[in-house]
């Protein structure tokens, strides 16, 4: 989870990553930002998030991704 | 002849009342309904201002209300000027400095705040119809009288405001039609939000041709798991995006669980559209139309287009094509002359109705570019210089080349790399700044000179001026920025050494 919220405040170091629960509902994360946290994703975790995992519940919040995360990388 | 884009939607209207006109994710209007309801907001607003030709802003959102706004303002023989919500208040105040605006129409929710008269949509549009009123208006009204003001980023630190007339969106859907023979049972689907000049595509076309408009969520274009499946829960058969909108189609590989099944028009435009992009659409979309479309917000959109007609290889260059009918293109010479032959570069001109009237109240900027033509000594003809360097290649179709200046297209969003610099240089902590942008992977640099390492700093100083879409995306901090023999800042330094040779090394 540590390793994930260093990500997430590398690619946008201007937002709380503990608090934000709609980053997606409320238009903050734009798609610059998903693009930049999914190819991250991909790289650290060694996982491939495809396009049927880009849905705002795996996105609105660091949990969310994480839990997102942690599902692909058991597949 | 047509000279008020009103009406289109009358024609509609009256031959098919109870077509939907627009949707959205919530609910849609009818044609029938949508004339009434601005026919409403119209009579409320030619009560309350009484005046002409004065612009109207509105607050903008992805929704039917924001349209409807838009047409009562016509209508009330004024002109409306999109503003998003959520552009930094700074930056909304420098807007509304420019424009003056005689009241705000709120369509977006919440409260506005500023010392005009704002109205909501549903108050506008709650009152009695004034038949001779609007008769009156119309009356009076010619087809050079301002439809809309669009701002743009501008290098001084001040947004433009691009003015432009009846007559120019009239000859756009016009000659669009010509060109891609559009029908009356098309369904477009609007990705470009309306302060974007992108969108008068999708809102004209649409009603010149009586067809139906698709307002597609913001959140599917950032997160696109379920946008292939809204087109076809839709069935849109055309689209006028971003480039930046299909490559996060090309990003995601979002056609390779399923492809779009009504899509067969595929309009493009905002940035150089690359093929690698352009050829994974194809691949999964191999019957439809693509074409490439070219042109700044001052010529109403588009002024050249390519209708995609052979293969690319991904590394190969997409032409921008042809004028359109009715649209004069140019290269100009540095020697004020006309260039005709293959492969010289030159300053892409451009005359015709298609040209916006200026910049709202900025004399200054508008003489900048909107000048007489140098090729033409013998009557007061004008142009404007787009600062594009295009040329001619061996099928005499236009090319991209580059800009004259720093502007950029960045995420489907023209900036002015000034703009930034100015911002971030008036941060009190900062000495020097310059951004430099790396076309390759798409990113805004920023190298500054400051007393320490301050990124976060800045995006905290940035946040209360400028829009994201502008905040650069590396920040390089500098004890000292390297200078060159003018005691300029070296920009081409910067590049070679902190952008280029980072690549290299990975």
């Amino acid at each position: 989870m540590e390793e994930l919220m260093q990500l997430l405040s590398d690619v946008r170091p201007d937002l709380d990553f503990t608090s934000e629960k709609k980053l997606i509902d409320d238009g903050v994360l734009d798609s610059f930002d998903i693009i930049a946290i999914v190819g991250e994703l991909n790289s650290l975790y060694g996982i491939e998030i495809n396009v049927e995992n880009l849905l705002p519940e795996n996105f609105n919040s660091a949990e969310a991704i994480y839990a997102l995360v942690c599902r692909l990388q058991e597949e | 002849m047509i000279t008020n884009v009103l009406e289109y939607l009358e024609r509609a209207a009256e031959e098919h009342p109870d077509k939907k006109a627009f949707s959205d994710e919530h609910g849609s209007v009818t044609y029938g309904k949508l004339e009434e309801a601005a026919r409403r907001g119209g009579s409320f607003l030619a009560g309350t201002l009484q005046e002409r030709n004065r612009p109207v802003a509105v607050m903008i959102d992805r929704n039917i209300s924001t349209l409807v706004a838009f047409m009562s303002i016509v209508y009330s023989g004024n002109f409306y000027c999109p503003i998003d919500v959520h552009l930094p208040k700074g930056r909304q105040e420098l807007i509304m400095e420019t424009l003056q605006p005689a009241c705000i129409i709120n369509a977006a929710g919440g409260t506005a705040e500023y010392d005009v008269k704002t109205f909501s949509v549903e108050e506008i549009i709650s009152g009695d119809i004034r038949e001779e009123v609007l008769a009156d208006i119309r009356n009076s009204a010619i087809d050079t009288d301002p439809l809309y003001a669009i701002f743009t980023s501008g290098s001084t630190g001040v947004p433009k405001g691009v003015l432009v007339c009846h007559r120019s969106v009239i000859d756009l859907a016009e000659q669009f039609d010509r060109a891609f023979h559009f029908t009356e049972d098309m369904i477009i689907g609007n990705q470009a939000p309306f302060d974007f000049d992108v969108s008068t595509k999708d809102i004209y076309v649409c009603l010149s041709k009586g067809a139906s408009l698709e307002v597609i969520p913001k959140k599917l274009f950032s997160l696109p798991g379920l946008l292939v499946q809204y087109l076809d829960d839709r069935k849109i058969t055309t689209i006028f995006w971003a480039v930046s909108a299909m490559r996060i189609i090309e990003n995601f590989k979002a056609f390779d669980k399923m492809t779009p099944g009504y899509l067969r028009q595929i309009m493009f435009s905002g940035e150089v559209m690359s093929n690698k992009v352009l050829n994974y659409w194809r691949r999964y979309i191999p019957d439809a139309m693509y074409v490439n479309l070219y042109g700044p917000t001052e010529i109403t959109c588009n002024c050249t287009y390519y209708i995609v007609d052979r293969e690319f290889a991904d590394d190969e260059a997409l032409p921008i094509g042809k004028a359109f009918r009715n649209t004069g293109v140019f290269l100009l010479g540095e020697d004020g002359n006309r260039i005709k032959e293959t492969g010289k570069e030159g300053e892409l001109c451009v005359r015709g109705s298609s040209l916006a009237l200026g910049y709202y109240r900025n004399p200054e900027k508008t003489e900048e570019v909107f000048t007489v033509n140098p090729c033409n000594g013998s009557y007061a003809e004008k142009i404007y210089h787009t600062g594009d360097m295009a040329r001619y290649n061996a099928a005499h179709e236009l090319e991209f080349c580059s800009r004259k200046d720093y502007q950029i297209k960045h995420m489907g969003h023209r900036i002015e790399l000034g703009e930034i610099e100015i911002i971030v240089n008036s941060l009190p902590f900062i000495d020097a700044a310059c951004c430099i942008f790396d076309s390759v992977n798409g990113r805004i640099y920023l190298f500054y000179q400051a007393g320490e390492a301050c990124d976060k700093k800045i995006i905290e100083g940035l946040k209360e001026k400028l829009p994201k879409y502008m905040w650069p995306n590396r920040y390089c901090f500098m004890e000292g920025l390297p200078m060159n023999k003018n005691g300029k800042i070296d920009r081409v330094r910067l590049k070679e050494e902190y952008i280029e040779k980072r690549k290299r090394e990975g």
